[in-house]
C-alpha cells in the first residue's frame, strides 16, 4: 500500500468509529453541499451606506487611506493627486482590468506600465473584486486583469472597489465569488486587510514589512 | 522532530536568570493578553464563534479521510499535485525531489511549524540548497542558529540590541556606519535585504492554515506579505500541510478566520489571508508554473479515535502560549521542543513519544487559562493531566510511596483514626510554623520547601472547628 492508502485507512479505522461507510460519505456530500453558515456577526449586517462606513473605519484603523469618489470617471485624477501628495513618480503599474482600461489616464498626467509587478515599480492599481465591511477586508482575485504581484511587490497600492461591491460578511464575499466563477475560484483569492506590517520586533507594530507601506483605497459610487 | 526535551528543568531555571530574556517576555505579557481581551470585548459573538470553530474541527475529524480526498481531488482538477507524507523522512524526501526536479538552487520560506517538525531546513541545506526564511521573525532566528521560542512569534524572546548586533554581523555588505538602533532601520534592512531573495528563488514554500476541502484551495495567514511573494515570484510553490488542517467549506474556514486572529493578535483580521488554488492558469501573468502539496501525517491519524485527538482541534493561534503563567516566565526555549507552551506539552509526547518528553506535562500549574482562552475550547490541563497519569504509571514507584499511600488509603477509611492522626499533625506543624505561621524547612519534603514556605496550619482540622462551632 502507498502512503496515501495507510494514512487514508488509518483515519478511516480510528476516525469512523465503526460507523458505516455509506452513512459517512452522505453526511460529507451533505455538509459540503448545503453551504451553512455559522454566526455571522452582526456588525456588518447594514445596509449600504452603513456597510460602508465600517469598511472605511476599519480600514483607516489599520492605517489604510480611503477616498469615496461620485464616479470612476474621477479615479485618475485622484490617484495623480495622491501620487503627488506622496512626492511620488505619476507612473502606475495596472493589469489589464477593463474598468481601469476605459479611463483617461493620459489626461491625468500618468504614465502606464501593464502587466505583472517588477521590482522597479513603486506604484500599483488594482481593481477589487469585493470588499467586506465586518473586518475590513477587501478581495483581490488574480488573473491578467489585475496580476497578484501587483498587491504585494510595490511601496504603494491603490485599490478601486465598487461601492455595490461591499459586502457585510465573507459568506456573502464568497457567494458572489462562486456566481462569478462558476468553475471554480480563480488561482489565488487575496484579502488584503490593510498595509504591511509586523510586530516581530519586540512587539511593535510596523508598517511596511515586506509588502506595500502604503494601502489607499478608493471607492466609487 | 530533533528538539531535546528532557532538560526542562535546567533550561527552566536558566531562563529564569537571564536579563534579556526576562525583559523580551514582558512584551508577551504587555502586549498579546491585552490585544485578545479587546478583539474578544469587540465581538459580541466572539464565544459563540468559537464553540462553532469546535464543531467544525469535530465534524471534520470524524470524516477527515473522505474531506482530504475531496481536498486532493479538487487540487489535481486545478492542475496541481499531492504528496503524501507518512513520516517526516518522506515528507523532507518529497520536497527534496521537487526542487531537483526543477533544479532549484534558492528556496524561500514562509512561515511553517510543519517545516520545523520535520527540520526541513538543515536537511535542505546537507542537500547543496540555500534556504532563506523570510517572515521577519522567522529571518531573526534562522540567522542567529535557533529555532522559534513561539509558534506565531519565533522571535519574541530577542530584543533590538540583539537584532541590531546580528543584523550588522551578517549583512557585512551594507554600510557599517549606517544606522540601526531603531526597530524601523532594521525592518527596512530586512525588507531590502529580503527582497533579493524573493526575486531569486526558483521554489518558494509555505504552510497552510487551513486546506479547503470543497475548493481545493490552501489558505495562509500573515501580516508581512511575505507569504504571498514567497508563493507568487518562484516558478514552484510547495505548501506543507498536516492532515488535520482540512476544512469542508468556504463557510467553514470563516468561522475559523474570525476566531484565528482574534485569539493570536487580537486583530479582527490579519493583514493578508491568501487562497490558493494550483499553478499558473493560461493568461495569468504572474504566480507558480508548478503547485505541490505536501500532506503529512507523522503519527497524527493514529491519536484520532483515542484520548488526546481534541488535540488535533488546535489551530495554532498561540493564545495558550501567551496565557501560560510558565511560558510567560520561562520562553518557549526552555521547552525543548519545536511547539512550547500549553499546547506543545501536550503534542510533543504525542509525535516524539511520552519517554522523550515526560518532563514537559509537569511544566503547568494546571491553573486552566489555556482552556479558557483556546479558540478550540481544548481541555489542555486534562490532557496534561493525563500524561502526568501515564507518566507516573510507567514508573517505577517512588520507594516508600506505595506503603505510604497504604497508610494514608487505610487511615482515610477509619474516619476516628484519621481525626486522631491529623489533628497530631497540624498541632505539631503549628508548633513548627511558631508566630511566623511559615514553615521554612521541612524534614523528607525538602525539595518543596527549597523554593517556599509552607504556611502553618491554625491548629485545628476543619472538622474539629465545625463540632466546636455546633457545640456553642
Ligand atoms: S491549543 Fe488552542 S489556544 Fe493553544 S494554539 Fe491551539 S488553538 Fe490556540
Amino acid at each position: 500500500m502507498s502512503g496515501r492508502e495507510n494514512i487514508l485507512a488509518r483515519i478511516r479505522a480510528h476516525a469512523a468509529a465503526g460507523e458505516d461507510e455509506p452513512a459517512r460519505a452522505a453526511r460529507v456530500e451533505a455538509h459540503l453541499g448545503a453551504h451553512a453558515r455559522g454566526t455571522v456577526p452582526a456588525r456588518g449586517q447594514q445596509d449600504k451606506a452603513g456597510r460602508i462606513a465600517l469598511l472605511r473605519q476599519i480600514l483607516e484603523g489599520q492605517s489604510a487611506s480611503v477616498r469615496e469618489l461620485d464616479a470612476l470617471g474621477a479615479v485618475p485624477a485622484e490617484i495623480a493627486d495622491y501620487l503627488r501628495r506622496h512626492n511620488l513618480a505619476p507612473r502606475l503599474g495596472m493589469g489589464d482590468d477593463a474598468a481601469l482600461a476605459g479611463l483617461d489616464w493620459g489626461g491625468a498626467n500618468l504614465e502606464l506600465r501593464h502587466g505583472r509587478a517588477n521590482a522597479e515599480l513603486e506604484s500599483a492599481c488594482s481593481m477589487a473584486f469585493a470588499a467586506v465591511a465586518e473586518s475590513g477586508t477587501l478581495v483581490l482575485t488574480s488573473g491578467p486583469d489585475n496580476p497578484t504581484s501587483l498587491n504585494f511587490m510595490p511601496d504603494n497600492h491603490i485599490i478601486v472597489l465598487r461601492a455595490d461591491q461591499v459586502m457585510g460578511s465573507y459568506e456573502d464575499g464568497w457567494d458572489a465569488l462562486r456566481a462569478a466563477f462558476a468553475d471554480g475560484p480563480p488561482r489565488t483569492v487575496n484579502y488584503v486587510s490593510g498595509p504591511s506590517r509586523t510586530g516581530d520586533i519586540e512587539q511593535t507594530i510596523l508598517l511596511g514589512a515586506h509588502g506595500p507601506r502604503r494601502l489607499h483605497v478608493i471607492i466609487v459610487k | 522532530m530533533h528538539a531535546d526535551t528532557r532538560h526542562f528543568r535546567q533550561a527552566a531555571g536558566k531562563a529564569l536568570i537571564d536579563g534579556q530574556l526576562q525583559k523580551a517576555l514582558g512584551n508577551v505579557k504587555r502586549g498579546f493578553i491585552a490585544k485578545r481581551a479587546k478583539a474578544r470585548d469587540a465581538l459580541p459573538e466572539f464565544d459563540r464563534l468559537r464553540d462553532e470553530a469546535r464543531d467544525i474541527k469535530i465534524h471534520t475529524l470524524a470524516h477527515l479521510d473522505l474531506y482530504l480526498s475531496r481536498f486532493e481531488d479538487k487540487v489535481k482538477a486545478a492542475g496541481g499535485q499531492v504528496h503524501w507524507a507518512e513520516t517526516e523522512a518522506e515528507a523532507r524526501e518529497a520536497v527534496l525531489e521537487i526542487c531537483r526536479a526543477a533544479g532549484a538552487k534558492t528556496v524561500t520560506k514562509g512561515k511553517s511549524m510543519i517545516t520545523e517538525e520535520i527540520g526541513l531546513n538543515a536537511f535542505l541545506e546537507q542537500s547543496e540548497l540555500k534556504v532563506v526564511e523570510t517572515d521577519l521573525g522567522e529571518y531573526l532566528v534562522q540567522i542567529r542558529g535557533e529555532t522559534p521560542s513561539h509558534i506565531i512569534a519565533p522571535a519574541v524572546h530577542l530584543n533590538k540590541e540583539q537584532i541590531e548586533h546580528d543584523f550588522r554581523e551578517r549583512h557585512k555588505d551594507l554600510p557599517p556606519e549606517r544606522q540601526l538602533s531603531d526597530p524601523v532601520q532594521l525592518v527596512a534592512e530586512a525588507r531590502q535585504v529580503l527582497r533579493q531573495a524573493f526575486i531569486s528563488a526558483d521554489v518558494g514554500i509555505t504552510g497552510a492554515n487551513f486546506l479547503i476541502a470543497e475548493t481545493g484551495q490552501t489558505v495562509i495567514v500573515t501580516n508581512e506579505g511575505n507569504g504571498d511573494l514567497t508563493q507568487t515570484l518562484p516558478k514552484v510553490h510547495i505548501v506543507m500541510a498536516s492532515i488535520e488542517k482540512a476544512v469542508p467549506t468556504l463557510e467553514d474556514a470563516s468561522t475559523l478566520i474570525r476566531v484565528l486572529a482574534r485569539s493570536a493578535t487580537g486583530q479582527e483580521i490579519s493583514t493578508y489571508t491568501t487562497f490558493s488554488a494550483g499553478p499558473r492558469r493560461e493568461g495569468d501573468p504572474d504566480g507558480p508554473q508548478e503547485f505541490h502539496v505536501v500532506l503529512l501525517d507523522n503519527g497524527r491519524s493514529s491519536v484520532l479515535g483515542g484520548p488526546f485527538q481534541d488535540m488535533l482541534r488546535c489551530i495554532r493561534c498561540g493564545a495558550c502560549l501567551n496565557h501560560c503563567p510558565i511560558y510567560q516566565h520561562v520562553g518557549g526555549h526552555a521547552y525543548g521542543s519545536v511547539y512550547p507552551g500549553p499546547m506543545g506539552s501536550v503534542l510533543t509526547p504525542l509525535l516524539q513519544g511520552v519517554q522523550e518528553a515526560a518532563h514537559l506535562p509537569y511544566a503547568c500549574t494546571l491553573c486552566g487559562r489555556c482552556e479558557a482562552v483556546c479558540p478550540e475550547r481544548i481541555a489542555l490541563p486534562d490532557m496534561l493531566r493525563r500524561w502526568r497519569a501515564r507518566d507516573f504509571a510507567a514508573k517505577p514507584p517512588l520507594a516508600g510511596a506505595k506503603p505510604a499511600l497504604k497508610l494514608w488509603a487505610a487511615l482515610a477509611a477509619c474516619p476516628r483514626a484519621y481525626q486522631l492522626v491529623t489533628g497530631a499533625a497540624i498541632r505539631l506543624l503549628a508548633l513548627l510554623g511558631g508566630r511566623k505561621g511559615r514553615i521554612g524547612r521541612l524534614p523528607l519534603m525538602g525539595a518543596w520547601t527549597k523554593h517556599r514556605d509552607l504556611p502553618a496550619p491554625q491548629g485545628q482540622s476543619f472538622l474539629a472547628q465545625w463540632k466546636a462551632g455546633r457545640r456553642k
